[in-house]
């Protein structure tokens, strides 16, 4: 790792302020950064930390959202979101292993965006709305593409706000060695329709599969996915699975995830 | 450089750190608690695990300064007393949970948070909870077969249906 100063704040506004210098980012569980500035990949002068923000932290419901503190940990979210809003929960308890899911956080999955992330296909297939300290975002205009979001230089995820479903599921295909997502795909039915959202799979990253939407709400069951294909194109090709394996596997993990949820 | 204070293993304790030392080099250079391994340095193989305010994190993983004032738990830190093994680390010892033993420190302080959260796992839930801590000689039965027994549980059935 290259050198950086250390600070952490305790209040979000002081956070936003020591995010304002020049070369300063933020760091939450810091799962992912840690191994990224380990391997020279990214030079901050600053790194401000987001752990002893305690206004960060938490899961409440507010109607018919549950409101998740962006520094929640995988964990708290396996814990707390259970009974609320199982779907979130069991995603939760399959990301990384359990020492990194005690450390890894909502808003730092979110705000790295990796294209093979679980989180992101939760906060997309239910339409959930990312706050931040100065705005809200639609899941649909939050991710827009690879490692790449709508949040500005400095800007830090408070919460996320996810409407709770009637039913959903999050079925995995997990990558055995490092865990993450192959492809994972976030099934949510509400009573004004269903949501669908892939992750691991686009080089696009995230993605909401729209075909696979309207005919879950015309059946919602497996077999109405029998005919569907994702194309080809756009898909992720490395050494983990081809373009062709990965859009079937969104075909598999689709039905699988509305099986779960049905 | 900048004086860095934390809670390990039940003692107030201050070494220098820098705002990129990592815990585990900070226990291990700073502090001279070499027992917790680091093993890949990515994340991956959870021989650097210990317990930050009760709960496991890979400690090559975490910033040292992160820590600050966190009560800190590692392997040095899980014997009894009087300086004997734990029931735990005991197990690993009576059903030969270790080769030649590089993993050791981080399975010790996972399977320990297991056996808090879950005082009676069933073999799957050992399986599960370990996904990240990695070995390369045991194969993990006799690790899962440790974690059973210091849990009390009868392992004299366990694997036999496989051999």
């Amino acid at each position: 790792m290259y050198a950086f100063d250390f600070v952490k704040p305790s209040s979000i506004d002081d956070a936003v302020k020591a995010l304002s210098a020049e070369g300063a980012q933020p760091i939450a569980g810091g799962q992912t950064l840690i191994p990224t500035l380990k391997a020279r990949l990214n030079a901050p002068e600053t790194l401000v930390s987001l752990t002893g923000i305690a206004e960060l932290k938490g899961v409440c419901r507010d109607g018919d959202v549950l409101v998740i503190g962006a520094g929640t940990s995988h964990a708290a979210v396996a814990r707390d979101a259970a009974a609320e809003f199982p779907g979130l929960a069991a995603l939760a308890l399959q990301i990384g292993d359990p020492a990194v899911r005690n450390r890894g956080t909502l808003g730092g999955s979110i705000a790295n965006n990796d294209p093979a992330a679980c989180y992101p296909a939760a906060v997309l297939a239910t339409g959930a709305t990312v706050v931040t300290d100065r705005r809200e975002i639609a899941a649909d205009d939050f991710f827009q593409g690879m490692f790449t979001t709508a949040l500005e230089e400095g800007e830090i995820v408070t919460s996320v706000r996810f409407p709770i479903p009637e039913v959903s599921a999050y079925a995995k295909f997990a990558q055995p060695a490092s865990r993450f997502a192959l492809t994972g795909v976030f099934v949510a039915k509400f009573a004004e329709g269903v949501r669908v959202a892939v992750t691991g799979a686009s080089e696009d990253g995230v993605f909401r599969w729209t075909e696979a939407e309207e005919a879950l709400v015309r059946s919602f069951a497996p077999e109405a996915l029998a005919d569907l294909r994702v194309p080809d194109g756009g898909m992720i090709n490395d050494l983990h699975g081809t373009p062709a394996y990965r859009a079937h596997l969104v075909g598999v993990m689709t039905r699988r995830a509305v099986k779960a949820a049905s | 450089m900048t004086r860095l204070s934390m809670k390990v293993n039940g003692r107030t304790v201050s070494a220098e750190a820098e705002g990129r030392t990592l815990l585990s080099a900070f226990l291990r250079q700073g502090l001279g608690l070499t027992g917790t391994h680091v093993g890949c340095d990515t994340g991956q193989c959870g021989a650097c695990v210990v317990h930050v305010d009760g709960k496991p994190v890979k400690s090559c993983n975490v910033l040292a300064m992160d820590t600050a004032d966190a009560e800190v738990t590692t392997i040095e830190g899980m014997a009894n007393a009087d300086g004997s093994l734990s029931v735990l680390q005991q197990a690993f010892q009576d059903h030969h949970g270790l080769q030649c033993g590089f993993c050791t420190p981080g399975m010790v302080m996972s399977a320990a948070a297991l056996l808090e959260e879950n005082p009676t796992p069933s073999e799957a839930e050992i399986r599960h909870y370990l996904e990240g801590n990695i070995c390369r000689c045991t194969g993990y039965h006799n690790i899962v077969k440790a974690v059973m027994a210091a849990s009390g549980q009868d392992v004299s059935q366990l694997g036999v249906a496989a051999e």
